[in-house]
């Protein structure tokens, strides 16, 4: 009788740990795939500045931003609402690390244009993504008595992120903008800064996102420098970001050169960006 | 007790000479899920089974990731917010084959056992084809998927509207295992 059951159970643990078996030799000979990360930040913008994401090949994004009046001015202001400037973007995937963009701001009624590509991408073999952007932006107001090419500003950025874990993502942005023309003499016409953003993904939907923008070059008192923080809230094929920020342009030479609000003083502008993508070329499969 | 160890020694070395092994070659699991907006649809070719004819149990690994979508952002958003593939990088199913006679020929079988989709694991029982012939093993399955079942959770104000059920296809065909290869 002992023998029956010994064997039975015999019988019933290798027929459990067959499959227990089977399973293990599978996962230890799957695929050594490269592992590429995917959604180091949800957008293709942190806040105000690039993320090192870009738009995948044949897809679309059309973004709209806007930053809103100081929220410390006042009843009167409605806080801020009554007061907008607003940037319209279209970015365009001619790779899917590839992309190029234009958009228009009502600030300074200023036009740019960009250029990104992400030459590395984190994976098993690379800790880091990194993006190489650059932009030029020219002020089309006449209002400010600019001639030719002193409307003009060159923006070149080594975006560097990581995504240290499916919550956490960190990116340094060193940052050169060169000016035609600058506002004083105690201003260098060479911007030099370094941008720092992380977003914190709290659900699967929302995240934190912070950025700052430090300038290290010279610069005359009237600018302080930008600091944003907000919540990216993701639906389909949307992602809307919204923020406060000391910012008001949206443009790298706007937004990292030119402000003058102090965010640690009060002067914080509610914006959002609200981006929609649009497969033109889906993959036929 | 030499009797004892006889039976041991003998059920193990049964056991051994029938446990005939077959691993996939080429594999398709695809779903499909039927919306007001639009349909979403995903294949995978990556997937790998083994399947021990001896002891009728089959194992199968999907790699989550390995999802391809027409829509690559869908394809993004299917990773990072509905399956959460970095959690849980793969599908598994493991169980043993039933009411299947072993024999040569195309016959209706079912496979009874566990089936994993984002770290949650539910009894089921799936019935499909097999077909053996000449050393070569082609399997099929269609079954269908409660999204709720496996805690995949879909907003309700969403743009692309996902049904609750989704549809799954899969089919494998295997060649004999050899360990070294």
């Amino acid at each position: 009788m002992r023998k029956t059951i010994s064997l039975i159970l015999l019988l019933c643990t290798t027929g459990l740990l067959a499959q227990d078996e089977l399973l293990e030799i599978l996962e230890s000979e799957q695929a050594d795939e490269k592992g590429y990360v995917s959604a180091t930040f949800k957008g293709t913008r942190v806040i105000n500045g690039h993320s090192i994401e870009t738009r995948t090949n044949g897809v679309l994004e059309f973004i709209i931003s806007h930053r809103f009046g100081t929220i410390n001015s006042g009843y009167d202001e409605f806080y801020g609402l009554d007061f907008s400037t607003i940037r319209l973007g279209l970015e365009y995937g001619l790779t899917d690390n590839l992309n190029i963009g234009i958009g228009r701001s009502s600030f300074d009624k200023s036009v740019d244009f960009f250029a990104k590509y992400r030459f590395i991408r984190q994976s098993k073999s690379s800790p880091i993504t990194a993006t190489a952007f650059t932009s030029m932006v020219r002020k089309t107001i006449d209002e400010l008595g600019l001639e030719g090419t002193d409307r003009n500003a060159y923006t070149a950025q080594l975006l560097i992120a990581r995504k240290f874990s499916s919550n956490f993502s960190l990116q340094v942005a060193p940052t050169l903008i060169q000016r035609n023309l600058v506002a004083t003499a105690q201003d260098d016409n060479l911007l030099m800064a370094i941008g720092i953003g992380a977003r914190y993904k709290v659900t699967n939907r929302i995240a934190i996102v912070s950025e700052y923008y430090p300038q290290l070059s010279d610069k005359s008192d009237q600018f302080q420098n930008s600091f944003a923080v907000g919540v990216d809230i993701e639906t389909g094929g949307h992602v809307f970001q919204l923020h406060f920020t000391n910012a008001v342009q949206m443009n790298e030479r706007g937004f990292i050169g030119e402000t003058t609000d102090d965010f640690w003083d009060g002067d914080i502008h509610y914006g959002f960006n609200i981006t929609r993508v649009f497969d033109l070329r889906p993959n036929k499969s | 007790m030499i009797r004892n160890l006889l039976i041991f020694i003998l059920i193990l070395t049964s056991q051994i000479a029938i446990s005939q092994r077959f691993k996939s070659s080429q594999s398709s699991v695809m779903f499909y899920s039927d919306a007001p907006m639009e349909d979403i649809k995903a294949v995978n070719e990556s997937a790998t089974s083994l399947i021990d004819l001896g002891k009728k149990a089959i194992v199968i690994v999907v790699p989550i990731k390995s999802f391809e979508f027409q829509k690559k952002l869908m394809q993004e958003h299917f990773n990072e917010n509905y399956l959460e593939s970095d959690k849980y990088p793969n599908a598994t199913f493991k169980g043993k084959i039933i009411d299947w006679s072993g024999n040569e020929g195309v016959s209706e079988a079912s496979a009874q056992g566990t089936l994993e989709i984002h770290g949650v694991s539910q009894d089921v029982s799936l019935s499909g084809e097999i077909n053996f012939q000449n050393n070569k093993l082609n399997i099929s399955t269609t079954f269908t998927i409660r999204l709720e079942d496996y805690d995949i959770k879909i907003p309700k104000a969403l743009f692309y509207n996902i049904a609750e059920e989704v549809e799954v296809t899969a089919k494998f065909e295997y060649k004999p295992y050899e360990k070294n290869n």
